[in-house]
């Protein structure tokens, strides 16, 4: 039961994370790109963290994976609106 | 998981390291190779993790992805800010001259004659001898070394003078960042995004430094691992734009790059003076030892990382950095 829960959710993670790479691939400009990446691998990573979580031994273990899930939130929302904000400021320049 | 699956994995993680690899040679754009380049050390990571050398995938993603990243970037901005633009793109049309194409069938010839050394070793390695002797051997010491991890077993206690040596080369490396001269002057400070990331981001990797160091004993991690992860905070302050980026001092900051070679060059002296071998420790004092060479070693080591980020001796304290240092580097990505 808890394995079908975890592969479905993997799943999920796998499907959002195929979705971003796309809209990386094919959306047209910076700040799309960045929408299409961040929104989309961040839910992504949840569900991975998620399935992993059911699957894991212990409660520990899950709690680690629910860190390094917020952690990786934190930091990958901070680092797009750099990107974002650095691309804004050359346009500017132009 | 089945063996069929793994081996789907194993050979795609080896086909993207190839490719990353052939990418991050073949990319004209400087910037664009560094990052490829971070992208190659973190699946090679991944690969290391696959060998079941989970220490060295530690120290691949943090100094050989990471950290060298940062180094790399950063020597990318500043080397643009120096010349102009005009000027870098044609730098990329006229490296076909002769000189350079005999250097690049040089390197390539090299890393040809490299490659097939490696393999005939790899081919009489595993045809003749049995190849997990020295495991074995490490596993019947174990309980004599301190710690339970056989890595840092290795490291600090069976082969402890590599080790020292390897933190004597750091130590040197030291000595030719600061006879570059002042350092450049910091980033501009962080905008309110960033500012609040670090807030954050830099009690943690100092947190996560201190458990990699304790957890080296008996789990994957270590000195260099930790040390690493250290930096990584002094990396963040810096590009945050703070003038005080967790180095100390003058004289302390001297004192602590020479600690890690010191300590243990100590501690072996002091067990060669009691009339035991060089850096043999005696069994019941070998974890304690262990810990303090390998802590002196982790705060030389990210001193000494942090000092090859700033990339020259930094300024005194109380000086203001813009009018000591050069200008500032371009390209910040926490500018304001």
């Amino acid at each position: 039961m808890a394995d079908i829960l975890a592969a479905i959710l993997i799943l999920a993670g796998l499907f959002f994370y195929l979705a971003g790479s796309i809209g990386l691939l094919r959306l047209p400009d910076l700040y799309s790109r960045l929408h299409a990446l961040t929104k989309a691998d961040n839910l992504g990573l949840g569900l991975l963290v998620a399935g992993l979580a059911v699957h894991a031994q212990d409660l520990l273990t899950a709690l680690k994976l629910v860190l390094i899930w917020l952690a990786v939130l934190a930091a990958s929302a901070a680092s797009s609106h750099l990107i974002a904000q650095h691309a804004h400021r050359q346009e500017a320049e132009d | 998981m089945n063996s069929t699956s793994l081996l789907v994995f194993d050979v795609l993680l080896l086909v993207s390291i190839l490719s990353l690899a052939w990418a991050s040679l073949a990319t004209r754009d400087a910037r664009n190779s560094v990052i490829l380049f971070m992208a190659f050390g973190l699946v090679l990571a991944v690969a290391w993790s696959r060998l079941m050398a989970p220490d060295v995938a530690l120290a691949e993603a943090a100094i050989g992805s990471g950290l060298s990243g940062a180094l790399l970037l950063a020597a990318v901005y500043r080397s643009r800010g120096q010349q102009p633009a005009a000027q870098q793109q044609s730098t990329g049309e006229h490296n076909t001259s002769a000189a350079t194409v005999a250097a690049r069938w040089a390197v390539t010839l090299l890393s040809a004659a490299v490659a097939g050394v490696l393999a005939w070793a790899l081919l009489h390695a595993s045809g003749s001898a049995p190849h997990d002797t020295l495991p074995l051997a490490i596993a019947a010491n174990l309980d004599a070394s301190g710690v339970s991890n056989p890595v840092t077993a290795v490291l600090l206690n069976f082969r402890a003078y590599d080790t020292l040596l390897e933190l004597a080369v750091l130590l040197t490396a030291v000595l030719g960042i600061f006879a570059l001269g002042p350092a450049a002057a910091g980033y501009r400070p962080a905008g309110p995004v960033f500012a609040g990331l670090t807030r954050w981001l830099v009690p943690l990797l100092i947190l996560a430094a201190g458990y990699l160091l304790w957890a080296g004993a008996h789990a994957p991690g270590g000195a260099f691992q930790a040390g690493a992860t250290l930096a990584a905070a002094g990396v963040v302050l810096r590009l945050a734009g703070r003038q005080h980026i967790g180095l100390p001092a003058g004289g302390t900051l001297r004192v602590l790059i020479a600690a890690g070679a010191g300590v243990f060059l100590t501690v072996g002296l002091v067990l060669f003076m009691t009339g035991r071998p060089f850096l043999g420790y005696p069994t019941a004092w070998a974890g304690t030892l262990i810990l303090l060479i390998e802590s002196a070693a982790m705060l030389a080591i990210a001193a000494t990382l942090v000092l090859a980020f700033v990339g020259g001796r930094p300024q005194a304290a109380g000086t203001p950095a813009h009018t000591a240092g050069a200008k500032p580097v371009p390209g910040n990505p926490g500018k304001e």
